[in-house]
């Protein structure tokens, strides 16, 4: 079954329209992959999907509901959960207060401090550390844990990769597995392409707003993805 | 392409502003004849008016301009005031002429006020040109010289007679407020005003592109007292009796920040408006007595979330009448018609 | 000169000022707004316990427990009604709402009770005091409101240290758009911030209508008070405000030793010196925003 419709979607980001008449499928438990270059309008997708950038025109249907006009706030209680692009790690709490903050809904689930420390180490290790003095690898760790203390049937990861080394992208990435076995929806956006493919179960590219592939990592090949990332027809 | 961009022009004046200006002579030569017309109450109380457009016009510039809400600028009304009332009547200073002098020296003590109170920001600096103002009240309040706590009386013009004396001020002060508008319209028409409104629109990007954030705050708070100074040299002449509790009154920073909340803040026009209108308000809710002030207070708070440009960004379309031509603008109809006789060049644009 | 005594009893005093500047302490830290109505509010809930008192004859702290309330239900409707709507439309709004709301509150005031100069009838309280030495006399109303000022101070740093509702305003004042990413609703964080301020200067207002003589336009002196408080003892710090206003009471009545009328001067030039030498205040803010 679908978690998530997306119809002909329009977002303007003040005057500029960043995503137009926009399709988007998520199926229950799948990890899908929204890849493009910068600007694409990536992240004003996951911004939209949160409920933090309103929508123009268009649907989104969220469990079968239309969500377009729900307040952020409450689209977390509904089970969506956004890990926002910059990580937005609350500076002055230490990354325990931040994980407890994020469960401020109290929902129901597998997601708690104790099985948020065991499956991110690194969280583990630096719970009492201010939010101001974490690197940038444990601030993303940090920031999908507090994400999933809200425990969502939906996690939105916004370009986990950005500013981070390799290795420690890797590092964060492998624990996804432990997210998707419990059976909850990953939809994330990424400039790092190589990655994407590796953990997603289908890959959606936008160019300038639009939709330009779509298929399964392993129809693909990497000559169609790559003209589709840099528009070359 | 070159040669396109140069048949462009950047203009200043809009229709608006040069109807404004021709519409400015009469108008001015009308105030300039009144005395003649006029009772002398009546002088008096556009003298009041008169005053009120400067102070208006001086904190629309900190605040409009500079960014900075103040709530002590009647230190420099009262010092403005008093320093007035003590060259004229103690040094013995000819009277029109110890204006300049009050207003430079209100203008050299500001700036060390100015890097005390640029220790805090937002409203935590309104608050603290209140205590400044209240610690210079209390100050003045310890000089035998200046009448101590009852106050001091202006005599240096009592050579004049009544008639006379009236006309004279009211004169002077519409000289006065003829130049802290013009002043005010120059400085916003020149290079410094583009960094204010840089300044005031994001202070960061300003500083980036090579505007000198701390010292163009510091000229506009320096300059803003100076004017407010002259307001209270204004003030003084008109009541020829000066109290420090009611030249420092706090109560002249209420009435400066309604009137520019409800004129219009941010714009050369607005100020002017906002005093019209307050002092309409003043002489016919004045039996009202204490439900003036409410009503007042209630309508700044209505503007402030619903109409934040005030009324004279209702009346003038939210900027697109300027009577005080402060902007800059592309003659577009001449672009238009450059670009048009070139068709088929390759679209430039990255 | 009896110096030891007027320390003593400028500490007392400064833990009044602790307890007037524990609310706008608290407004400015979660959402960065400086309450220019703060001072006439504390006069406001001094004037609705005057009425409590009088009209049903009871003790003022009896008054505390209807004023309390009073003030946090209307602190929750102006940040809800007013200063959030402000806060929306960003700039100078937020400062301007507030100047507007002190002007009709002290206005209002000024029409229902008068320019007289009340108090709160506390009886007996008002005068007895116990010996410490026989230079050195404790007025008991003064060292009960001091008590009260120093435990709201560390209530409010407990609550938002430990409690639910207080993590998410320090969330909140990190950073507003992404609080609302972990389900919760600023407007509400907000709104509870100003009811549990409103409800302090309330408190506040209490005692000090019972310690002197209040008239409607006293809110200037007490929003100038507070605010030299929160500056001394440096934003963001609740222990700071707790410093700042013991520094303050010292400093006025020390003043007030050497002559009279110097007392608030002295305050004002203490408070001067600090904003001079050190402007971050005696106990900085450990995360700079």
């Amino acid at each position: 079954m679908e978690i998530l419709q997306i119809e002909n979607l329009d977002v303007f980001y003040g005057d500029f329209q960043a995503i137009y008449s926009l399709d988007l499928r998520v199926n229950k438990g799948e990890t899908l992959a929204v890849i493009g270059a910068n600007g694409a309008g990536k992240s004003t997708l996951m911004k939209t999907i949160a409920g933090v950038v309103p929508v123009a025109h268009g649907s989104i249907r969220y469990l079968g509901k239309s969500i377009e006009n729900l307040q952020s706030y409450k689209r977390v209680s509904a089970g969506i959960s956004l890990t926002p692009e910059g990580r937005k790690i609350f500076r002055s709490l230490s990354v325990e207060e931040n994980l407890k903050v994020g469960a401020h809904t109290k929902r129901k689930g597998p997601w708690n401090l104790q099985t948020v420390y065991d499956a991110f180490p690194l969280v583990s290790e630096r719970r009492d550390r201010l939010g101001i003095n974490l690197s940038g690898g444990e601030q993303q760790a940090a920031a999908i844990g507090r994400a999933l203390m809200s425990n969502p049937e939906l996690l939105l990861l916004d370009e986990v990769s950005l500013g981070l080394a390799p290795v420690v992208v890797e590092q964060i990435y492998a624990a996804l597995p432990q997210i998707t076995e419990q059976g909850t929806t990953v939809l994330l956006v990424e400039q790092d392409v190589i990655q994407a493919l590796k953990v997603a179960d289908r890959v959606q590219c936008l160019l300038e707003g639009k939709t330009v592939l779509e298929g399964a990592p392993g129809d693909l090949s990497r000559g169609a993805i790559a003209n589709a990332y840099f528009g070359i027809e | 392409m070159s040669s396109q961009i140069s048949q462009v022009q950047v203009r200043r004046a809009t229709r608006s502003s040069k109807v404004g200006a021709i519409a400015l002579v009469p108008i001015l030569i009308f105030l300039a004849v009144l005395p003649y017309i006029l009772s002398r109450g009546t002088q008096q109380t556009l003298v009041t008016l008169f005053s009120f457009i400067v102070l208006a016009t001086m904190w629309n510039l900190l605040a409009g301009y500079g960014g900075m809400v103040s709530i002590g600028q009647q230190a420099y009304i009262g010092i403005g005031a008093y320093g007035l009332v003590y060259i004229a009547d103690t040094l013995g200073i000819d009277s029109f002429l110890a204006v300049p002098f009050a207003v430079i020296i209100v203008g050299l003590i500001s700036i060390p006020i100015s890097f005390l109170a640029f220790r805090l920001i937002g409203g935590y600096f309104a608050i603290g040109t209140w205590v400044i103002a209240e610690v210079i009240k209390l100050l003045v309040v310890q000089v035998p010289a200046l009448g101590g706590g009852s106050g001091i009386s202006f005599g240096a013009l009592s050579d004049f007679s009544p008639g006379r004396r009236i006309a004279y001020v009211y004169w002077f002060a519409l000289i006065c407020v003829i130049l802290a508008v013009t002043v005010t319209y120059l400085i916003m028409r020149s290079r410094l005003g583009l960094g204010f409104t840089a300044i005031r629109d994001d202070e960061v990007a300003a500083s980036s592109l090579g505007v000198h954030v701390v010292r163009s705050k510091r000229i506009v708070f320096v300059l803003a007292a100076m004017g407010t100074a002259l307001a209270g040299t204004m003030i003084a002449a008109n009541n020829l009796r000066l109290q420090p509790d009611s030249i420092f009154s706090v109560q002249y920073s209420a009435f400066m920040i309604f009137i520019v909340i409800i004129g219009g803040i941010g714009t050369i026009e607005g100020p002017i408006v906002g005093a019209i209108i307050f002092f309409a308000l003043q002489q016919w809710l004045a039996d009202l007595g204490v439900w003036y002030l409410i009503i007042l207070g209630i309508t700044a708070i209505l503007i402030t979330l619903f109409l934040p440009r005030g009324v004279w960004g209702l009346i003038s379309g939210n900027g697109r009448i300027r009577l005080f031509p402060v902007g800059y603008s592309l003659n577009v109809s001449d672009l238009a018609k450059s670009l048009s006789m070139s068709k088929g060049t390759t679209n430039e644009s990255g | 000169m009896n110096w030891l005594n007027a320390v003593v009893q400028g500490l007392l005093l400064g833990g009044l000022y602790a307890l007037l500047a524990a609310g706008l302490s608290l407004v400015f830290g979660v959402m960065r707004i400086v309450n220019l109505a703060h001072g006439v509010l504390a006069v406001v809930a001094a004037y609705i316990g005057m009425v409590f008192v009088q009209n049903f004859d009871v003790s003022p702290f009896l008054a505390i427990l209807v004023v309390v309330p009073l003030m946090a239900l209307l602190g929750f409707a102006v940040q809800w009604g007013l200063f959030t709507p402000a806060l929306k439309r960003g700039g100078l709004s937020p400062l301007l709402v507030a100047f507007g709301l002190a002007v009709v509150l002290t206005q209002l005031l000024q029409e229902i009770f008068t320019a007289d100069t009340r108090s709160i009838p506390s009886g007996s309280l008002a005068s007895s005091s116990f010996e410490v030495t026989p230079e050195l006399f404790i007025g008991v109303l003064p060292m009960i409101t001091f008590v009260v000022g120093v435990v709201v101070i560390i209530a409010l740093q407990l609550f938002l240290t430990f409690s639910p509702l207080g993590r998410a305003m320090r969330a909140a004042s990190d950073d507003s758009e992404t609080v609302s990413l972990m389900g919760i609703d600023n407007r509400m964080v907000y709104a509870l911030a100003t009811a549990i301020a409103f409800g302090t200067v309330g408190l506040a207002g209490i005692f000090l209508g019972m310690r002197t003589q209040f008239s409607p336009t006293f809110g200037d002196a007490i929003l100038i008070f507070a605010f030299q408080a929160v500056i001394i003892g440096g934003l963001g710090s609740l222990w700071g405000t707790l410093l700042g206003g013991l520094v303050l009471g010292v400093a006025q009545t020390v003043g007030s030793q050497i002559n009279p009328s110097y007392g608030v001067l002295a305050g004002h030039l203490v408070f001067l010196a600090v904003l001079a030498i050190k402007p971050s205040g005696l106990i900085p803010k450990a995360v700079d925003r």
